[in-house]
Formats: structure tokens, sequence, C-alpha cells
């Protein structure tokens, strides 16, 4: 069924129509391109990004550098948060609360934990070690999050996730240990722009591979029809818990990260703002679409940065943007569609079309009675 | 040994009793049909057996394995399968996705193997993409195999959920009024269809219909249910010459 043209739609027309002018002859002469030149694409492609970001620093000022690096830590973010609110269809609002658990864990790991056990100057090549840890402790918490929400059906997600964000700020608040509402300080300034593009990489990569999974179409049916799904065979809670902990696993990583750049962490930072800032990109972008979340993220951490001059007005664009999302175009600017380069070789329609044919070579013939095919 | 034992089975919503002391024996290979008039509690006896509700009263053995208490896709994985009375598809992914899907059951591979993409991953993946298009094709759905489900005109759809029900390898299949919505063509396609898979997939099927067309054309033996009693029970004639059946029930349709 098509959608219903908002205004929205049509303002965004002429800047589809200049999309696809400029984009279909590249693409069209690229797939002209023999599959084996084709193949070095991706792998040349993240190359060259990965060379970029090393070479960044003679490239762009400083500040440039960081805002590159807030949009890698959001795609992160916003990707991860897109499996549960995109992809399955269930509303979490606490993003930041899980982001904060990875932060803390990752920073007391590098201030604290490594140089105790001696390894003060190794830190720099453990801070990946650090990040998992923290995105490990962050997955951890998911899981308590996740077992009592998914124990019925509904709306509960979004009224636990939102809890859970606030017990988790009046928690690091009143825990003296970590500096309370003071914060927690002391990080190396570990996060640079190679670290982020590789932990992009591999956080999109991860997640694509788990949505062309049979987990993955599991999650998918969650979202198009619970009940059904559960009567074809799928365990819907064991699919919403695991989807759950490999979301609130991304969302520990991309704190890390975070704490990791701006080297000062407070528990407010990790507010409910915040989580209202992921929820914009995955629903700007699109949702059940990592290109989406590429999207998103980068266009709402670029637009945030340039409404600076705004200064406290410009915490009105974010919830003023996700209302009128959810009004005027609800699945966002990617939604449901995904970049060709993001699935795999398998799922796409032209492997469908030859696997079909070599079914129907392999089939022994007249096997349908006439009222059964057309 | 039946297949399928239902002994008791009652339900009630509430104060409002959906199914009273249902009783059926259902022996491999037989087609059986439940017929009564709306609200009669047919779709709530397959939401007991596939265990959407939980049954007040009563015992479902399948298999000798008792089903009361167990979660749906169990239910499923044990080998029932069911349709629905509106068509429930997974409208935006794809006619493949939505065979696919119902592979999760016979799915053995982890999340690191599918994070990874490590070769159990690979191999099982690849098995049930072959699996699922095979399906389609014996289905005759396979040349929209990439189609958006709800693209799908509405017979299509109708066979698409039968087939994804067959996807997840059943022994019993539940069968909610599939004729519902079918042009008179279509309900003998559907019919033939319908017997086609019972030898092809070796079934043994309940089917709850309204179109006497198709329970009386088609299955061995019918079941009558009211208020939630079963009010008959026997071949197609012997209903279709019950009193109380015509009086509950067919009234006139049975004259014609």
């Amino acid at each position: 069924m098509k959608e219903r043209r908002s205004v929205v739609d049509n303002a965004l027309r002429p800047v589809r129509a200049l999309y696809v002018a400029a984009v279909r002859p590249i693409q069209e002469a690229y797939n002209a391109l023999p599959a084996s030149v084709r193949r070095w694409t991706m792998p040349a492609v993240l190359l060259l990004g990965f060379l970029l970001s090393l070479a960044a620093p003679s490239l762009i000022n400083l500040y440039w550098q960081q805002v590159l690096i807030y949009v890698g830590i959001n795609i992160i973010l916003a990707a991860s948060l897109n499996l549960i609110n995109g992809y399955m269809g269930e509303f979490s609002v606490g993003h930041a609360g899980f982001m904060a658990v990875g932060a803390y864990v990752a920073s007391i790991m590098t201030v604290w934990v490594f140089p105790r056990m001696g390894l003060k100057e190794a830190v720099p090549y453990l801070f990946p070690l650090a990040l998992t840890i923290g995105g490990l402790a962050a997955g951890l918490t998911g899981l308590v999050v996740a077992i009592p929400s998914f124990r019925t059906r509904g709306d509960y997600l979004a009224i636990v996730t939102l809890a859970w964000n606030m017990i988790v700020k009046s928690v690091l608040e009143n825990l003296d240990v970590v500096g309370g509402p003071r914060g927690f300080m002391g990080m190396q300034k570990l996060t640079n722009l190679p670290w982020v593009f590789v932990w992009v990489v591999v956080t999109i990569y991860l997640l694509r591979n788990l949505i062309y999974s049979n987990l993955g179409r599991g999650i998918l049916s969650i979202r198009e029809d619970e009940i059904a799904s559960s009567l074809v065979s799928v365990d819907t809670r064991r699919v919403k818990i695991v989807a759950f902990v490999i979301s609130s696993f991304f969302a520990g990583v991309a704190g890390g990260l975070f704490a990791h750049i701006i080297q000062f962490i407070d528990p407010r930072t990790f507010s409910i703002l915040k989580s209202t800032d992921v929820l914009v990109m995955v629903y700007l972008g699109g949702i059940g679409s990592l290109g989406g979340s590429i999207l998103g993220a980068s266009i709402y951490t670029i637009l945030m940065e340039l409404l600076r001059p705004l200064q406290v007005w410009r915490w009105v664009v974010g919830p003023l943007l996700l209302v009128l999302l959810m009004i005027f175009r609800p699945r966002g600017i990617m939604g449901l569609r995904e970049w060709g380069f993001l699935i795999p070789k398998e799922e796409r329609p032209a492997f469908v079309d030859a696997l079909r044919e070599q079914v129907r070579q392999k089939r022994e013939p007249a096997a349908v009675p006439a009222g059964a095919s057309e | 040994m039946p297949l399928l034992q239902i002994r008791g089975l009652t339900h009630y919503f509430g104060g409002l009793r959906a199914v009273h002391n249902f009783n059926l024996d259902l022996e491999p290979g037989e087609l059986v049909g439940i017929i009564g008039p709306n609200g009669a509690g047919k779709t709530t006896v397959f939401n007991l057996i596939t265990g959407v509700y939980r049954p007040t009263a009563g015992e479902i053995l399948f298999n000798g394995h008792s089903l009361v208490g167990k979660r749906p896709d169990q239910i499923i994985a044990m080998g029932i399968a069911r349709t629905f009375q509106t068509i429930r598809l997974f409208k935006d992914l794809s006619v493949l996705d939505n065979v696919r899907i119902a592979h999760f059951a016979q799915t053995s591979y982890g999340v690191m193997d599918a994070l990874f993409r490590l070769p159990r991953y690979r191999r099982e993946e690849a098995e049930i993409r072959e699996r699922a298009m095979e399906l389609l094709d014996l289905m005759g759905l396979a040349d929209q195999a990439n189609w958006v489900a709800s693209s799908l005109p509405y017979g299509l759809q109708r066979r698409l959920e039968i087939a994804r029900a067959l996807a997840t390898e059943p022994r019993l299949l539940l069968l909610d009024e599939p004729a519902a919505g079918m042009n008179p063509g279509e309900i003998t396609e559907l019919m033939d269809l319908i017997q086609w898979i019972r030898r092809q997939f070796n079934l043994t099927i309940i089917l709850i219909e309204h179109q006497m067309r198709v329970v009386m054309g088609i299955c061995e033996r019918i079941k009558v249910m009211d208020f939630g009693e079963t009010i008959a029970e026997g071949t197609p004639t012997e209903v279709q010459n019950n009193p109380r059946v015509i009086e509950a029930y067919l009234g006139e349709e049975a004259i014609v």
C-alpha cells in the first residue's frame, strides 16, 4: 500500500529527483563493470576511508575532526537503537542509560583497572578491550531490563526503559566512588577518528549480519505481527531479549568512545535528552534501515553543530523534529529501504531470481496440479 | 494411536463460555471439518490447540504429548501449523522472507554464528533459502519470491499463508476459513490445493469453513458447533440430515 503523500514528501521531491539524476548514471556505469572488479569495491572504499581518517589531522581542523567523531558515535547509537525501534517495532526510549553504563565501565577500565594492573603504558592498546568490556556491561544491564519488560506484550518497554534511564542517572549521581554528580574524569583522549571509523564499520557489519539471519527475520516478524510470528515457530521472547542485549552492547561501546573523546563524563550527560537525540536520528534517517541510521545520525549531528548560534533554543529542535517526523513521515527518509551495498549478495533480488531457476531445473516436472499453479 | 486427542476442552472468556466440553480424536491422515455459526467457538478451539489461549479445563494430546501450558512456538515446532481467518502475513516483507521466517525452529545456528557469518550459518542459510524456494515453486509462488507480501493479489496471499504454514513442516494443519472472501472459481482452486497438499505433505487437516461447498466437498467427517457446544458429528450426509444442525445452523442453506 502506498503511503499518503505529505507536505514533506512534496518538498523532498526535487531533492529526490536531483539525487536520482546524479546517482543513476554512476550506478549504471558501475554495474556495467565486471564482477571481479566490483568485488573489490567495498574493501577499497573501506581502506580509503580508513586512510582518510588517519590523514584527517592534516586535512581538516580539530573542530571538524571532533564533529566527525560525534557523527561516528551517533551512527553506532542510532543503528543499535534502530534494531529495537525500527526493525523490531518496539519502543525503547532509554538508550542513553546503556550508553552511560558503557561510558563509566570503559572509563573505570582505562583510568583505574588497567593502570593498577601495571599496564599503564599499554592502556592505548587495551582501549578496544575496555570498550568491549563497557559494551558487555551495558549488554548485561540490557538483559536485566529486557527479561521483565518482555514478559508482557504492549507498550511496557517504553515505560521501563524511561524509568531505566532515570535510574541509571540517579544511581550515578549518588555513587560517590565514580564522582557522583561531580562526574568522572582522568581518561586519556583515546578516541580518535581511525578508531571511530573502525568501530562504526564493525557495528554496521555485525548488525547487518544479524538482520539477515534467522534471528533478524524473527526480529522483523515481531514488528510485522507478533502473534503470527509465534505461530510460525518464532520464539518471540528469546528473540526480543537477544536483540535488546545486542542493542545495549553497542550503546555501551558508543558510550565508551564518547567518554574517551570528551574525557569527562557526568550523570547529566546521559539524561533523557540524549536518548531523545538518538530517537530523532533513528526516525529521521528511517526505521528498519542501517543506511537510514547512518544518514540520520550524520544529518542530525551536523545540523545541531550548524545550529550552535541558536544557543539554548537548539534543544527545541530535536524534540520538535521528532514530533514533525511522527506526523508527516513516521518511517523517516529511508524507511524500510536499504542501500544496496549494505545488503548481502545472497539477499539481493538478482540472487533470488537465480536461485529460482536453479530450483526449477532440479525439480521433477509436473508436480503441481492445474489448480495450484497459474 | 490418534494424532490429536482433545478431551473435555473448555474455555471461558470471563463469564462467557466460548468452548464447552469439546472432544476430538483425530487419526493420522484424516480431514475433519468444523462448522458452526459465527461465535460458535471454532477459532477459539484453534487458539487453544496452538497455545494462544490456555484452556480453562480439558486436555490436548498431540502424538501423546500434552500441549496445555506450552508456548505457541513450542507447539508449532512439535508439528502443528495454522492459517488465520483474516490473512496475517508479514506484509512489509518479501514473499521469500515470509516462508523463511517459518523455518525459525528448524534452524540451529546461534547468534555468534550469525554475527560473524561462520560456516554453520552459511550452510544452514543456504539450505533454508533453497527449501523455501522449493516450497514456493511447488505452491506456484516462486515467480513472486521478491515481491512484498502485501502486493500479492488476494488469492495468492491466501496461498502464501498456507505455504508459510507448510514451511514449519507440520503433521497437522489447521485451516481457519481458507475460502473466506474467495469467488467460486478461486474456491474450486482452493479445494484442489487442499486435497493436493494433503497428499503431497502427508497431512492431517482440521478445516474451519463457512462455505458449505468446501466442507461438504472435501471433509470426511464434520463437527458442528453452536454456542461453544458440539451439537452434531458425522459424515457430511449425516450432518446435513441432522435436524439439530438444520435448526441451529444450516437452515435453508441445507435445503438448497
